[in-house]
């Protein structure tokens, strides 16, 4: 059923993009061709944008421009198909391969714009440029993968070499094409840095294509995908064709990055991929959710980061999004509930609390126990003194146990020391058993490392099974007997 | 006298007739693991030479021998998950590939990330998804099968607990359920009792014995010498070949774990050194 | 071409050339240990994110002083070797993706800024990301009396700190990346050595930026050392090697800049690309021609090595024939060959012709005979075969059919000293296993 609900999910993004794109079209047809996104000057150089007014602000985020409405459905499409493969990618832990590939597709693009250029095709098709990145993408994957497997080179140099010379070349591309003089070959450099702004429908169109093929190929092949994530030798032992696979995933991240060129530059689309992914395992545990976080995720900061830098016009827009979904990271990496820091910390507190009280309990118990103060019916009150004794612990975080205790019934309160109350001796009686039950088993089957006993006292049922539980207690039959 | 049918020892001779292969037994065609002059090379070293072995029906089978012994490797390469320098695998008198339904694999726990966001659950469902097929996803039916595996084994309160959250022998037992839950006919563990809770190893000891009562072979890696004989009824016992394999009380004697363990066989272990050294001239 | 290369200024190319190659030197340097810690990405990581660090120092004192930029640098540089470490191990993240994570978002933050930064400064925010190799011998300074680009003295004072900083601690350095945890009990601190080196990478990062530009740092960081790692197995070496590929790196990154365009008809393009092209090509060299991890290399000895063992196997062959020959009839016939070793024509005169040229084995009218040295040559082979055997069979299960098999793959790489150990094991038997006498080990004359 997971697989059931991500295709829902899928069918349900593509229809919202399909809305999307009548919207805009027809918005197209009402405004005309004149909205047409000056793209020539994509260069990093100018003027940075004064502070936006207010109304600025109120246009770009209520996106009533027609062109702010293109760039905005296209990079939220971008960042779902990210978010999702990027999910995959990284419990695959090849998040940085992304990397190499994006660089690589820089060489891609400036010849595909000389070959565009020499035949008279008109220089900026898009299509023909994306064709050119997905190729030397998959040129520089492959070269990638011939070092890793033929050289003694480990993986981190292979993608260094791999990212840096491809970008060299691209760089060095570029370079031929500035002496053209075609004022559109500057627009080449948004592929670098990203200029969301010169998106057209045409773009967007290509986006939603490439985001939806993305999405509902991760849906389609969700099972298969995370048993080759987890373990892929049992995937390959089952018969699933692991490297068939692999390929399949590689090249639906080359389809995002190609995409996602024109929007946030060939730099930053690794941080698409891995960011939006990695901070949708802060707040799931499972598989699923995580992924459809990721994509939720992924959509969102690109949202937000495309209507930002349409008021900032001059910001490059790929950096935007990526400093956006950062903070979507950071505030995930502290507070998302399944590995965010502050639950994790405030669940360590809670167990140290639980842990203490129990020693409490115990040093308690057991105190009573070697004054015969077990039978007695009245509270015997037993003093902090005696209790420092037990353990190595301060006065302070005695008090502060008992106090905890108190609350909970266990114990009754004052100045000098604690009394048991019959839910505390019945606890404590309970801590006491389980505790003497570890140790006799740890004494008994000493030959199995105490690392792997779950001391938890509460387990040892779940942990020892009815027979050994009967043993341990035929050894205590003296229950008082062989503590310490 | 130059007739090279006069040579019998001459190289690739009995390759070149198998069929008289001179004091070869046949190879039973139905064993459940028929494994026939195997040899394995990792970066041209070898590290199991010649293996020849037929696991008999409706048997567990203890695999025994010192770490770098191979152990491993075997399984792995009857499964395809390594090459074959040479030699031939056949399940239940079919190739690996044609056959792969009747086996599961519980590799060991170290293989993989338990920090991977799945459940116990989850993972269990993972040995049905050959069954399911492509592109479909975990039907009902299927995750009631894996929940009635992980009840089998003992951890059915935990199946949606992530799996990071379980102790080792609960997640142990999860690996173990996933096998089950393929409902192969013969079921190859890597060290399954490895670094495992007492209760969890008695939980596996109980299934293996189910497994065989219900007409099953397990071929499963052990370390511990001491419970040998209480668990396997037939034992394999190997240092880079085949020391020995019958019966457990055939062969699971003093004279044979000496030579399993220790003995003279250094110079075999200095060849394969060799052999790597001349191939790779480090 | 030619003419192309006609317009070098041996002031200005010279000196392009000349702070190419104290960049690259000065990055590949550190860029050993970055390979050797595979800590390559790390390189890239911090090499990106020093742009922020870069930035604000433009903003705070609007100007570009050297000073502030390699704080700045330097603070970023260890920022992100420290966020990424608490990524991975606070948050449990995958090491890629944490430094994913980190040098992304300081990467974007770092191009805000520096857009920004453009408007206060004098600074063309594309030559901090892809260089201006080009303009640098006109921003000159005079040192001690000569007129030097700027760039190259703050290049040649980060060359002369690496140096110095590898010389000192070349022992440290040596073993904290070999093994982390030996180094730290021999009482290294390998964390300090860990943050000073990512320092260093990012100081050397910032001083390169006006020469190659931000992002191809990685470039001359990575790549030269890659390649020498290729072709050696000595640290000292590797870095030696280099550097020699770094600065003919940048010589050639150059050169090709002016002269290869002009192949297609085109003008010259920016250096900074060129000379990772140029790294690049190097070390594509380095990996097919190594002379021992070679790609070419590997092919051949693997080549050669199953040749040698095939007519070892010729060999051997004919000496069995000689053993059970009657009278004088040792000759054979080569077609024979083909039947008993299952050969196929070509390849078997393709043997028996190395092993006549080896002088191992002579053609005597239509038939084969070994030569004396042949004849030793085949004696040991079978002697260690049949040792084998002995061996195999006392002290393994395996069965009488099947040591054959074993011996068949061990005798082809047993030396004297093995030989002279199975000799000793066996108790020196006289016979075979099968019943065939082992020959005596015979010294072989060369």
């Amino acid at each position: 059923m997971t697989g059931a609900r991500f295709s829902a999910v899928a069918i349900a993004a593509v229809v919202l993009l399909v809305l999307g794109a009548l919207w805009t079209s027809g918005s197209l047809h009402a405004h005309g061709p004149e909205i047409r996104p000056e793209s020539a000057d994509g260069t990093l150089s100018g003027s940075a944008a004064e502070w936006p007014s207010r109304e600025q602000w109120v246009r770009a985020l209520s996106l009533r421009d027609h062109n702010t409405r293109v760039v905005v459905l296209g990079v939220t499409m971008l960042g779902l198909a990210s978010g999702v493969i990027g999910s995959f990618t990284l419990l695959r832990k090849r998040a940085l391969m992304g990397d190499a590939l994006s660089h690589a597709t820089l060489p891609g693009i400036g010849l595909a714009f000389l070959v565009a250029t020499a035949t008279g095709i008109t220089t900026k098709s898009l299509l023909l440029l994306l064709v050119g990145a997905a190729a030397t993408g998959v040129v520089g994957v492959a070269v990638l993968l011939f070092l890793r497997r033929y050289t003694r080179l480990k993986e981190d140099a292979c993608l260094g070499v791999v990212l840096s010379v491809f970008f060299g070349a691209g760089i060095a591309v570029l370079g031929v094409i500035q002496q053209l003089g075609t004022g559109s070959a500057a627009g080449l450099e948004t592929f670098i840095y990203g200029k969301a702004a010169s998106m057209v429908p045409g773009d967007v169109v290509l986006i939603g294509i490439g985001g939806i093929l993305v999405i509902l190929v991760c849906g389609l092949l969700f099972k298969e995908f995370m048993l080759l994530c987890f373990d892929p030798a049992y995937s390959a032992v089952q018969g699933w064709p692991v490297l068939g696979l692999d390929i399949v995933m590689m090249a639906l991240v080359v389809v995002v990055t190609v995409i996602g060129l024109q929007a946030v530059g060939l730099v930053l689309i690794i941080a698409m991929l891995i960011i939006p992914a990695a901070a949708a395992r802060f707040w799931f545990d499972r598989m699923l959710p995580m992924t459809l976080l990721a994509g939720g995720l992924g959509a969102a900061s690109a949202m937000v980061g495309a209507g930002i830098s349409a008021v900032f016009a001059k910001l490059p827009s790929g950096a935007i999004i990526v400093i956006v979904t950062a903070v979507v990271f950071a505030f995930s990496m502290f507070f998302g509930p399944a590995r965010g820091l502050l639950p994790r910390y405030v669940r360590r507190r809670i167990l140290q609390r639980r842990i203490g009280r129990q020693h409490l309990l115990r040093a308690a118990y057991e105190l009573l126990e070697s004054k015969g103060g077990l039978e007695e019916h009245t509270p015997r009150w037993i003093a902090f003194d005696e209790l420092l004794t037990k353990r190595s612990w301060s006065l302070r975080r005695v008090r502060k146990l008992a106090r905890g205790a108190q609350r909970a019934g266990q114990v009754e309160l004052n100045d000098g020391g604690i009394a048991l109350t019959d839910l505390g001796r019945a606890d404590a009686a309970r801590i006491v058993r389980n505790h003497r039950m570890w140790e006799m088993y740890l004494i008994t089957y000493a030959d199995i490392a105490p690392s792997h006993v779950d001391r938890d006292a509460d387990m040892i049922e779940h942990v020892l099974d009815a027979d050994m539980i009967a043993e341990l207690e035929g050894l205590l039959s003296r229950p008082v007997a062989s503590c310490r | 006298m130059s007739n090279p049918t006069a040579l019998q020892n001459g190289p690739r001779q009995s390759a070149v007739s198998p069929a008289h292969h001179p004091a070869g037994k046949e190879h039973s065609p139905d064993a459940p693991l028929s494994i026939h002059d195997m040899t394995v090379a990792y970066h041209r070293k070898p590290v199991l030479w010649d293996v020849d072995l037929d696991l008999p029906e409706r048997s567990l089978i203890g695999v025994i021998g010192p770490n770098g012994a191979g152990k491993s490797t075997l399984i792995k390469a009857a499964m395809d998950l390594v090459p074959k320098a040479s030699g031939r695998v056949r399940v239940y008198g079919l190739p690996y590939r044609k056959n792969r339904k009747r086996v599961a694999y519980v590799p060991q726990r170290e293989s993989v990330d338990w920090d991977f966001p799945v459940t116990a659950l989850d993972v269990v469902a993972m040995g049905r998804y050959r069954r399911i097929g492509w592109c479909v996803p975990v039907t009902k039916k299927h995750r009631e099968a894996a929940r009635e595996a992980l009840d089998r084994v003992g951890i059915a309160d935990l199946a949606d607990r992530q799996i990071s959250q379980l102790s080792g022998g609960q997640q142990q037992r999860t690996f173990l359920a996933r096998a089950l839950v393929q409902d192969a006919d013969l079921y190859l563990m890597d060290e399954p009792f490895a670094a495992v809770d007492a209760a969890t190893e008695k939980a596996i000891v109980k299934i293996l014995k189910d497994l065989k009562a219900d007409g099953k072979t397990a071929l499963v890696i052990h370390h511990d010498l001491q419970s040998v004989e209480d668990y396997f009824d037939y034992v394999v016992l190997m240092n880079m070949r085949i020391i020995a394999h019958g019966p457990t009380s055939a062969v699971f004697t003093e004279d044979n774990l000496r030579k399993t363990y220790g003995g003279k066989l250094t110079l075999l272990a200095d060849a394969a050194e060799a052999m790597r050294r001349v191939q790779a001239r480090s | 071409m030619i003419e192309s290369l006609q317009s070098w200024d041996w002031y200005l190319d010279g000196w392009i050339v000349g702070v190419g190659i104290l960049c690259a030197t000065a990055c590949a340097l550190l860029g050993n240990f970055l390979v050797l810690r595979k800590m390559s990405m790390m390189g890239d990581a911090i090499s990106h994110a020093v742009l922020p660090g870069l930035a604000v120092a433009f903003l705070l004192t609007e100007s570009r002083t050297s000073v502030p930029m390699f704080l700045g640098a330097a603070i970023v540089g260890v920022l992100t070797a420290l966020f990424t470490e608490w990524i991975r191990g606070f948050g449990k993240v995958d090491e890629g993706a944490s430094m994913g994570v980190v040098f992304t978002t300081l990467f974007a933050i770092g191009l805000v800024l520096i857009v920004r930064a453009a408007d206060y400064v004098d600074l063309d925010p594309g030559c901090v990301l892809y260089g201006a190799m080009e303009f640098t011998p006109l921003d000159t300074v005079e040192v001690a009396g000569f007129v030097v680009p700027r760039v190259a003295v703050t290049l040649g004072v980060v060359l002369l700190v690496n140096i110095a900083f590898v010389a000192i601690f070349y022992k440290e350095l040596k073993i904290s990346s070999f093994d982390p945890e030996l180094a730290t009990t021999m009482g290294i601190n390998a964390g300090l050595m860990h943050y000073l080196l990512m320092t260093l990478v990012a100081v050397t990062a910032v001083a390169s930026f006006e020469a190659v530009g931000n992002i191809l740092v990685v470039a001359v960081l990575i790549v030269p050392p890659a390649a020498a790692y290729m072709l050696t197995d000595r640290l000292s070496i590797m870095i030696a090697l280099s550097l020699v590929i770094a600065a003919v790196s940048a010589l050639l990154g150059h050169v090709s800049a002016i002269a290869g365009p002009a192949l297609f008809g085109y003008g010259s393009v920016g250096t900074a690309g060129m000379i990772a092209v140029a790294a690049g090509f190097l070390f594509v060299l380095a990996v097919l021609l190594g002379p021992r991890h070679g790609v070419i290399s590997k092919l051949v000895h693997h080549v050669s090595l199953s040749m040698r063992i095939a007519a070892e196997d010729v060999l051997a062959m004919l000496y069995r024939i000689e053993e059970l020959a009657v009278g004088e009839q040792r000759s054979v016939v080569p077609a024979h060959l083909d039947a008993a070793m299952q050969l196929a024509t070509p390849r078997r005169r393709l043997l028996v012709g190395h092993l006549v040229h080896r002088g191992l084995v002579d053609r005597e009218g239509g038939r084969l005979i070994l030569t004396d040295r042949g004849r030793d040559r085949a004696r040991n082979l079978v002697r260690s075969h049949r040792l084998w055997e002995t061996y195999l069979l006392r002290y393994t299960r395996l069965r009488p059919d099947h040591v054959h098999f074993s011996a068949e793959r061990l005798e082809h790489s047993t030396d004297h000293e093995l030989q002279a150990a199975l000799n000793a094991h066996t108790d020196s038997p006289h016979i075979d296993p099968h019943g065939r006498p082992i020959p005596p080990r015979i010294s072989e004359r060369d």
